[in-house]
């Protein structure tokens, strides 16, 4: 077994017109920046993939990412908890003149929706949000005295992740908070590519540090010394790059 | 003009409130100050949503590693005891009751304990992050606020007027002017700054304070 691919273009060659792909990160920590950069590349060329629907705690930064991604005009709907930002340009503009659909999410509930997807767990009562706008049209029940509100597991197509090591099995390991919803997405798509700092030799990660079981990971491409977004929007980074 | 405090010196206050050993999340902005001021002598773990328990304060501009932010997308530190976790364990930790305490801004906050605080209306775009969750894990809910809008309306109302973030749950409110708890439904004046006088203080809270027992001065230092 070897899931270890050849470049990031062909890491993303799967990824179709309407698909749902989610995107690890928390802001930059954990983006998978280079992933992200390589789908725009094939918009580019090839005018696909479109229509997607994209699932990230945020909504990007600037204009590189995943806020990169939506000012290409590649994201039909956005699910997230969090689309406000430092730099939120380009989301903001889009969503205001009705161009990208959003669908809110508590962050809690959003981790936990996904968790579920990757767990087989259809469905789960939350406390969170009962009594306010994000529950409205949902199912509640009263567990023990206290009111709950039904919420369904969150799947997709694709998920596009960063780590930091990676073996041939797709075992993984990650770097500090750069953690976050990487994991759970993992777990929670028929197809999850992961960009990672290093590949190393099977039996290169101790067993008792591995974050992210093999069983989790269809691809794995190395992309060492990845980019940090935050860093990129410091420099006022574009992509892709506008030519001078 | 009234005497107020500032939100460094609200930040004290509730900072004062935190046992030894307690675990703690801060909200996004104002509220991260009250880390600042720990009481000495008293350990406090915080808790941020992105994966997080035990970080240590922002390094030096320049030394700042971007895979090791707060939710508020600001650089902190590891210190010993640190510890990381991916977003459904750190939701655990929120929404399974294993917080001691969260604390969090408001735009309103009812009598009932409702509180509005992540959307003024319809306009502009949504954002909600952790605080519909963290409303519903931690053992105290906390709230640090002006007493009353840049308009000089009260933010302590009878019932929230804008979109709810939690329905009965802030126990505490630390404002510019005054301390006070929820219980029963009920506003009830525990400290308030004492060039202020109860019925100055009851004119610009928007539901009538229970005051059962000797309100204590409210005192905080120069910051």
């Amino acid at each position: 077994m070897d899931k270890t691919l050849p470049d990031l273009a062909t890491a993303v060659a799967g990824i179709s017109d309407g698909m749902t792909v989610m995107i690890g990160g928390f802001g930059g920590s954990g983006a998978p920046i280079e992933l992200i950069h390589a789908l725009i590349d094939r918009f580019v060329a090839t005018g696909h993939p479109r229509d997607l629907t994209v699932v990230n705690n945020n909504a990007g930064n600037g204009h590189v990412g995943l806020a990169a991604l939506i000012e290409a005009g590649m994201v039909r709907k956005l699910i997230c908890s969090f689309p406000r930002s430092a730099d939120p340009v380009v989301f903001t503009e889009m969503y205001l003149a009705g161009k990208i659909e959003l669908e809110l999410v508590p962050q809690g509930t959003l981790a936990e929706r996904i968790r579920a997807g990757g767990a087989g767990i259809p469905a789960f009562y939350t406390p969170t949000s009962f009594g306010t706008d994000l529950a409205k049209g949902k199912p509640v029940e009263v567990f023990d005295g206290r009111a709950y509100v039904q919420e369904r597991w969150l799947k997709a197509d694709y998920a596009l992740v960063k780590a930091h090591l990676g073996d041939r099995l797709g075992n993984l390991t990650y770097r500090m908070a750069a953690r976050n919803f990487n994991p759970l997405m993992c777990t929670a798509a028929a197809a999850t590519i992961v960009q990672v700092s290093r590949i190393v030799e099977a039996g290169g990660i101790d067993p008792e540090s591995v974050i992210t079981p093999g069983i989790f990971v269809q691809g794995l491409v190395e992309v060492p010394n990845p980019a940090q977004e935050e860093i990129l929007n410091r420099a006022n980074a574009r992509y892709p790059e506008v030519a001078e | 003009m009234t005497a107020k405090l500032s939100p460094t010196q609200i930040a004290w206050r509730a900072a004062q409130d935190i046992e030894d050993g307690a675990y703690v999340n801060l909200g996004i902005g104002f509220p991260e100050m009250v880390a600042k001021f720990q009481p000495p002598g008293r350990e406090a773990i915080f808790h941020t949503e992105n994966g997080i328990l035990g970080f240590g304060e922002a390094p030096p501009a320049g030394d700042e590693d971007w895979d090791l932010i707060n939710a508020g997308k600001k650089a902190v530190t590891i210190k010993p005891g640190t510890a990381f976790f991916h977003h459904a364990d750190s939701f655990a930790m929120v929404r399974g009751g294993h917080l001691d305490v969260a604390i969090l801004g408001a735009y309103e906050v009812a009598e009932t304990g409702d509180l509005a605080n992540w959307s003024t209306g319809p306009r502009g775009v949504p954002a909600v992050g952790g605080a519909m969750d963290l409303v519903h894990g931690a053992k105290r809910v906390a709230v640090i606020t002006d007493h009353v809008t840049k308009d000089g309306k009260p933010k302590l109302v009878q019932r929230c007027s804008l979109p709810l973030t939690g329905v009965g749950c802030v126990t505490r409110i630390y404002s510019s002017l005054a301390v006070i708890d929820i219980e029963g439904g009920r506003f009830v004046l525990r400290e308030k700054l004492p060039s202020l006088s109860i019925d100055a203080l009851q004119a610009l809270t928007g539901a009538e304070m229970l005051v059962p027992a000797p309100v204590v001065d409210l005192t905080v230092p120069e910051l």
